[in-house]
């Protein structure tokens, strides 16, 4: 926080509060909150629909580009949902990628998939949640721990997983010959793909955790101040490695669906999923230095990207250009929301 | 104010005002300081002096009024204007780099060096004479600025004021981070800059250092001079306090109430000890009875506080509440037994400044408004609601952040979070420390109103005579060892002084 941040404005009891400035507070106070800032970005992908609706007409107003948006979205999306938890709390998550990666890989191995064919499909949900849930508590056990910086133990994470992938998959392709696995992967339900509802599911239950229960109260907590929240009796280093698990349980979500969606694991799976993950949190108005975490933000986030992606493809436009423009969308959303940052109460000095 | 043959003033303010977004936070300042003298400036928190520090530094513009240097007028656009004519600002948050070195600090932003090369040799000679100048030729230019202690990065910053050619410092707070050996050296080096022609513009609210080091006051009031230039030997203490609060302050410690005998002991403390700070600290606590630690900065008093708490882990000892053992070095363990703390730093260590007062005040206790973990948000609030408004917190608003409150309301926030918790033992950290003259007599009140209900206290200020006034009992402390245990109105502050002295020479 820069020094000018620190100190704190001393509103008086005394001190006139005209109607007008009451009136300006409260709209202020609107924008600031998760409702305008979700409103930006409603708007911002209301536009982005604009220009999709111009440039490709109902090539891309249609039902089924929109699940093909949707389904473009769910995978990242699911992955950022517990990204955003992590960077609530203050944290980051860099290996929720490759992590992803290596949970296709060894839910794929010959002997996963044969004790799969023997006993059930479930059996490889099992195996890749358990493997990401692994991960999670690894880098959650080292940050709270071993007292790693957390940018530094989940790189180590992130580098140490692909290397693991690749080694047990030996580079190569294992596909999914499990049919069960794979029609439920595939299937449908009320006309909508089932990747999206797991986008969905994920999505509410993530929304419900971080504002309705003690969990989500204890992260932002500690992302607001770790060592108010220490001192005040919450137990900080348990709900770091909780923290962790949580994204690393995401990130086995997100690789069942990749298998779903590929039919088959390989240890490329994954591959710089973690930024478009973090570049979609942050978009969405969770701040990097922890404190202020929005699901409904972040679901935003990840629509917008997958618009632009959409938007891109159907126009047959390269994939740099794409790239330019993704940048582009991070640094004017992060702008924005710090121009209205400014405007809070916290820049009166007296 | 009518002056008489005086030498022309070196900096004349006259009714300066400056609003934010509506609110006005100068509403008409005078100021006129003349060349080496040490002008103080007082006022209560949040009666603008850091607005009017900002605005002679350049960092913000005045709406109205103007600004005089050496007779003419002047605009201060930006904060290279204010050094150009030599007004250097030494903030409270010291603006040194720690990874460089004192001499890089000395001349950061106005480097010696041709062409972009740095004269590494000739900014060294250079700083050491200033360090030299301003008493503290040990200092050695080539050190990393992080070793070094809070008073020695003052002197750097002071020194690269002077390396600009400064005419006048102004210094916000410069005693808040010191400890009072510390603080008789920045006097000593403000007196070598006076001496100099310097003028020193000294921002404080401790009248006693005022007394040692001004020569003259002027007083702020809500973005208003209430008084301008007064000589401060001339000035008794319950005026100028007047002037700050607009009231009189007459008895601040209120009275208090002899404990029952048979009062049970609440918290025991058995030889407790923590290798490196503190040894062997031995105490009880009866409901309603307030302890005090009394004793310098720097005598390990808030590592006691934060052991017994387990925020660090004792190296041996026993801490025990109602005759329960505690498990060392577990914060859950003290609060489940019913003791809470009110930290040393209040901003960094006890609230969520961004988060809503509500929320701050359950921050121990939203688990009990749960069930199988979803929160009942009604519910917590209207529990943090029923001790805002016990403690009179103003503005009374459980939705505004934490952040937007004085220190004083701020520190109300702490005490509600253990009343709605029902603590029975109550760790205060300086509890009065960046809280104004007018809130702190409403804090002892609390404080008592507290012990009257039957909590046991511990109280550890920087102030002897706020730990002597509140407590029933005391402990003198220096350098990790307790001195001494006695009744409080067995003691007085010379007492204390007496002790902590023999203490160290021996």
């Amino acid at each position: 926080m820069s020094e000018q941040n620190t100190k704190v404005a001393e509103p008086r009891a005394d001190a006139p509060d005209g109607h007008s400035a009451t009136q300006t507070n409260s709209l202020q106070h609107f924008l600031k909150g998760s409702a305008g800032r979700s409103l930006g970005l409603v708007i911002a992908l209301a536009l982005l629909f604009v220009v999709g609706a111009a440039t490709g007409g109902d090539r891309f107003l249609n039902v089924e580009n929109m699940l093909t948006i949707l389904r473009l979205a769910s995978i990242i999306g699911v992955l950022s949902i517990g990204v955003t938890f992590v960077i609530t709390a203050g944290g980051i998550d860099l290996s929720v990628g490759s992590v992803m990666g290596l949970t296709t890989v060894v839910a794929t191995l010959a002997s996963v998939q044969l004790a799969a064919a023997q006993s059930s499909w479930l059996l490889m949900v099992v195996v890749a949640l358990a493997v990401g849930i692994a991960a999670g508590l690894i880098n959650g056990l080292v940050i709270a721990y071993g007292n790693v910086v957390a940018f530094i133990a989940t790189l180590a994470m992130l580098v140490g997983a692909r290397g693991l992938a690749e080694l047990i998959s030996g580079r190569s392709t294992q596909v999914v010959s499990n049919r069960q696995f794979l029609s439920f992967m595939r299937s449908d339900v009320l006309g909508i793909p089932i990747l999206i509802w797991i986008f969905i599911i994920v999505a509410v239950a993530g929304w419900f955790l971080l504002n309705r229960t003690t969990f989500g109260r204890r992260t932002i907590a500690i992302g607001g101040n770790l060592e108010a929240s220490r001192l005040a009796g919450i137990k900080v280093k348990r709900h770091l490695v909780y923290l962790y698990v949580l994204a690393g349980l995401t990130a086995g979500i997100a690789g069942l669906m990749m298998l779903g969606r590929t039919t088959a694991g390989t240890s490329t799976h994954g591959l710089l999923y973690e930024l478009d993950a973090i570049a979609a949190v942050v978009v969405g108005g969770t701040l990097l230095i922890g404190g202020r975490g929005t699901i409904v933000g972040t679901v935003l986030g990840v629509l917008i990207f997958s618009t632009l992606t959409n938007i891109f493809t159907q126009n047959n436009l390269d994939t740099s250009v794409q790239a330019i423009a993704k940048g582009l969308i991070i640094v004017v959303a992060v702008l924005l929301q710090q121009r209205f940052a400014a405007r809070g109460p916290r820049k009166l000095k007296t | 104010m009518f002056e008489e043959d005086q030498p022309r003033p070196l900096l004349e303010v006259r009714g300066i005002t400056k609003s934010f977004s509506g609110v006005q936070a100068l509403k008409g300042v005078n100021l006129q300081v003349l060349p080496g003298e040490v002008h103080c400036v007082m006022g209560q928190n949040g009666a603008g002096k850091s607005t009017l520090i900002k605005t002679l530094a350049g960092v913000h513009q005045p709406d109205g009024g103007e600004i005089l240097w050496e007779g003419s007028e002047v605009s201060l656009l930006r904060p290279t204007d204010a050094l150009d004519l030599g007004i250097a600002t030494m903030y409270q948050e010291l603006d040194v780099v720690d990874g460089l070195s004192v001499a890089e600090n000395i001349f950061l932003g106005h480097e010696k060096a041709t062409g972009g090369f740095l004269h590494v040799k000739k900014a060294n000679a250079i700083a050491r004479t200033l360090l030299k100048r301003l008493g503290h030729g040990s200092l050695s230019p080539s050190t990393e600025v992080g070793t070094l202690s809070a008073a020695n990065k003052q002197i750097v910053s002071m020194a690269r004021a002077l390396s600009r050619d400064t005419k006048l410092i102004i210094m916000d707070e410069p005693s808040a981070i010191l400890d009072s050996g510390e603080v008789a050296n920045l006097f000593r080096v403000v007196r070598e800059l006076t001496a100099q022609g310097i003028a020193v513009v000294y921002i404080s609210h401790r009248l006693e250092e005022i007394r040692q080091i001004g020569d003259r006051i002027s007083v702020i009031k809500d973005g208003r001079s209430t008084a301008s230039g007064l000589s401060v030997a001339d000035t008794p203490k319950a005026e100028l306090i007047r002037l700050m609060t607009g009231r009189e302050v007459a008895n601040v410690f209120p009275e208090r109430e002899p404990i029952p005998a048979d009062a049970p002991v609440l918290l025991e403390v058995e030889n407790l000890e923590l290798s490196g700070h503190f040894e062997k600290v031995s105490f009880t606590v009866r409901a309603g009875e307030i302890l005090g630690f009394a004793g310098l900065v720097g005598s390990k008093r808030s590592e006691i506080l934060e052991t017994i708490y387990g925020a660090r882990k004792s190296s041996s000892g026993k801490v025990s509440v109602k005759g329960k053992a505690l498990r060392p070095g577990s914060v859950p363990s003290a609060v489940n037994a019913g003791i809470g703390l009110s930290p040393e730093e209040r901003k960094s260590q006890g609230l969520i400044l961004d988060e809503p007062v509500f929320k701050n005040v359950t921050l121990s206790t939203f688990e009990r408004f749960a069930r199988a973990g979803h929160l009942n948000e009604a519910a917590e609030r209207g529990a943090a609601l029923e001790k805002i408004a016990a403690l009179e917190l103003r503005p009374a608003d459980p939705d505004r952040p934490a952040r937007t409150l004085s220190g004083g309301n701020q520190q109300k926030i702490l005490l509600a979070r253990w009343l709605v918790h029902g603590t029975s033992v109550l760790l205060l950290d300086e509890p009065t420390r960046g809280v104004d003259v007018g809130a702190r007599s409403e804090i002892y009140a609390l404080i008592r109103k507290l012990a009257a209900a039957g909590t046991a206290i511990i109280v550890v200020s920087s102030e002897i005579e706020e730990v002597l006034g509140l407590a029933d009992k005391v402990l003198v402390i220096d350098d990790g060892k307790v001195l001494t245990q006695t009744k409080a109105s067995d003691i007085d502050e010379h007492g204390v002084l007496d002790l902590v002295m023999k203490g160290s020479a021996a």
